[in-house]
């Protein structure tokens, strides 16, 4: 075979020899391997990469009986929301796009989540919210998620109340910056804790906190003391997904149960995720646009490899838009999201994704 | 997106046993291999047979646990998770507040 065809992390094909695709799959291996100080892949787990991108076929999936659990953040929007959640613009109601993930699509677990998927926008409408679940749990069967960002960056100035760490950190205004993310994040906890108590309210399966530490360590932190409220006070089960593959120190200084949260990686992460209470994890690996899909999954499960080893609860890699492997584009092409979602269960030993 | 990994990865929901392995990772913290085996158990199958739609499609109608095909009188929404909820000796939130509501 002279050469093989695949993509960038971008999307775009490319053409690679043999060697080449060899090479990028343990030099992104290593750069996991590295900045994590986590081990790399194993010489038939590089074989069984280098097979899949190898092989002409269109699509790829994993071993018949290795098949693992789907959950979704951003609910149903890629069926009626427009292009800011990857969506088609289908004229249909939350229940309606519900239904038809379980029943034409045969998802494993769904979420009912607003359009605007954060947590502050929510808030005011919440009554509708809870409307919504209650019909989908009377008439589906699969699990029903209420999902949202704890977005902590809308707490700050414009959209929120508190001084915009991104304007004070610039003109050096460090300890500014640190008292206003530990204002912030008390609020964002808050409503974080009464948005999950409405939803337990009416009898919701699970919760889901994504994109979690999008806004660095202060929203990190502020989730955590979330999932332990949650786990105490509700039947609610609560999955934690991850916004990138290392958590911003925009504070620096926030810890959790005594671990500094600033540059944590996903294996540090799940430590924390634990410790809080939470039912399931989903760690992110970033795709890097400049490099081959093949570098950047070999990546990512790299990074995935070294939670799921150490997991106690169950592992959902986020293999999405730009994160798992997959290409940051806005239309993933099935190609390499198969590959990608099939070598996270395989190598990765996802729980599900 | 979402159609590629369903296809590539997933149990496949109500058309074989990925909902009720689910609900266990979700109820009990069972990572994955733990949770096939405990469904496995519960339905007195193999782990392989959780998967297969053929075999389930035949096993979810006899347990009336609610089926992907639109089969009048078979169980659905809160009666198929009622009777999930007692199969898998789990607690179901919304089958819970059904009781309370009935109490």
């Amino acid at each position: 075979m002279s050469s093989i065809l695949t993509r960038m992390g971008d999307g775009y094909s490319v053409e690679m020899t043999p060697e080449e695709v060899r090479a990028d799959l343990i030099a992104g291996s290593e750069d996991a391997a590295r900045r994590g100080k986590i081990p790399t892949l194993e010489r038939d787990e590089y074989d069984y990469l280098y097979e899949m991108f190898a092989s002409p076929t269109r699509i790829w999936g994993v071993e018949r009986a290795h098949e693992a659990i789907l959950t979704k953040d951003g609910s149903t929007n890629s069926l009626y929301s427009a292009q800011l959640s990857s969506g088609v613009g289908l004229p249909l109601s939350r229940e309606q796009a519900f239904r038809t993930f379980e029943r034409a699509f045969g998802f494993d677990t769904m979420e009912v989540g607003h359009f605007d998927y954060s947590v502050k926008p929510a808030k005011p409408i919440v009554v509708l919210e809870q409307t919504n679940v209650e019909g989908v749990l009377h008439n589906c069967i699969i699990p029903v998620y209420y999902g949202f960002m704890p977005n902590l960056g809308l707490y700050y100035r414009p959209d929120g109340p508190y001084p915009n760490p991104s304007d004070l950190l610039p003109r050096g205004q460090i300890p500014e910056a640190r008292a206003a993310t530990e204002e912030a994040l008390v609020a964002c906890r808050e409503d974080v804790i009464w948005m999950t108590g409405k939803m337990a309210e009416v009898g919701v399966d699970g919760i889901n906190y994504d994109t979690t530490a999008s806004t660095g360590d202060g929203e990190f932190l502020a989730t955590l003391e979330a999932v332990e409220w949650t786990a105490a006070n509700t039947d609610v089960s609560i999955e934690v997904g991850m916004a990138a593959e290392c958590v911003l120190g925009f504070h620096g200084q926030l810890t959790y149960d005594g671990e500094r949260l600033a540059g944590m990686w996903p294996h540090q992460q799940l430590r924390m995720v634990e410790k809080a209470g939470a039912h399931i994890f989903g760690p992110v690996v970033n795709t890097n646009t400049r490099r081959s899909t093949p570098w950047n999954l070999a990546r990512a499960v790299t990074f995935v490899k070294a939670v799921t080893a150490m997991a106690r609860i169950p592992v959902h890699a986020n293999v999405g838009m730009g994160v798992g492997g997959v290409p940051m584009f806005e239309l993933p092409p099935a190609d390499v999201v198969t590959r990608c979602s099939a070598a996270m269960i395989m190598i990765g030993k996802a729980d599900g994704l | 997106m979402s159609m590629a990994h369903a296809l590539a990865s997933s149990m496949g929901g109500i058309r074989t046993a990925g909902d009720l392995v689910a609900r266990m990772q979700m109820a009990r913290k069972m990572r994955l291999p733990e949770a096939k085996q405990y469904v496995a158990q519960k339905l007195g199958l193999s782990v392989t047979d959780l998967s297969d739609s053929t075999i389930m499609r035949g096993v979810r109608e006899e347990l009336d646990i609610g089926m992907i095909t639109a089969v009048p009188g078979t169980a659905r929404g809160l009666e198929a998770k009622a009777r999930i909820a007692d199969l898998l000796d789990i607690k179901i939130n919304s089958v819970e507040r059904l009781k309370r509501k009935m109490s």
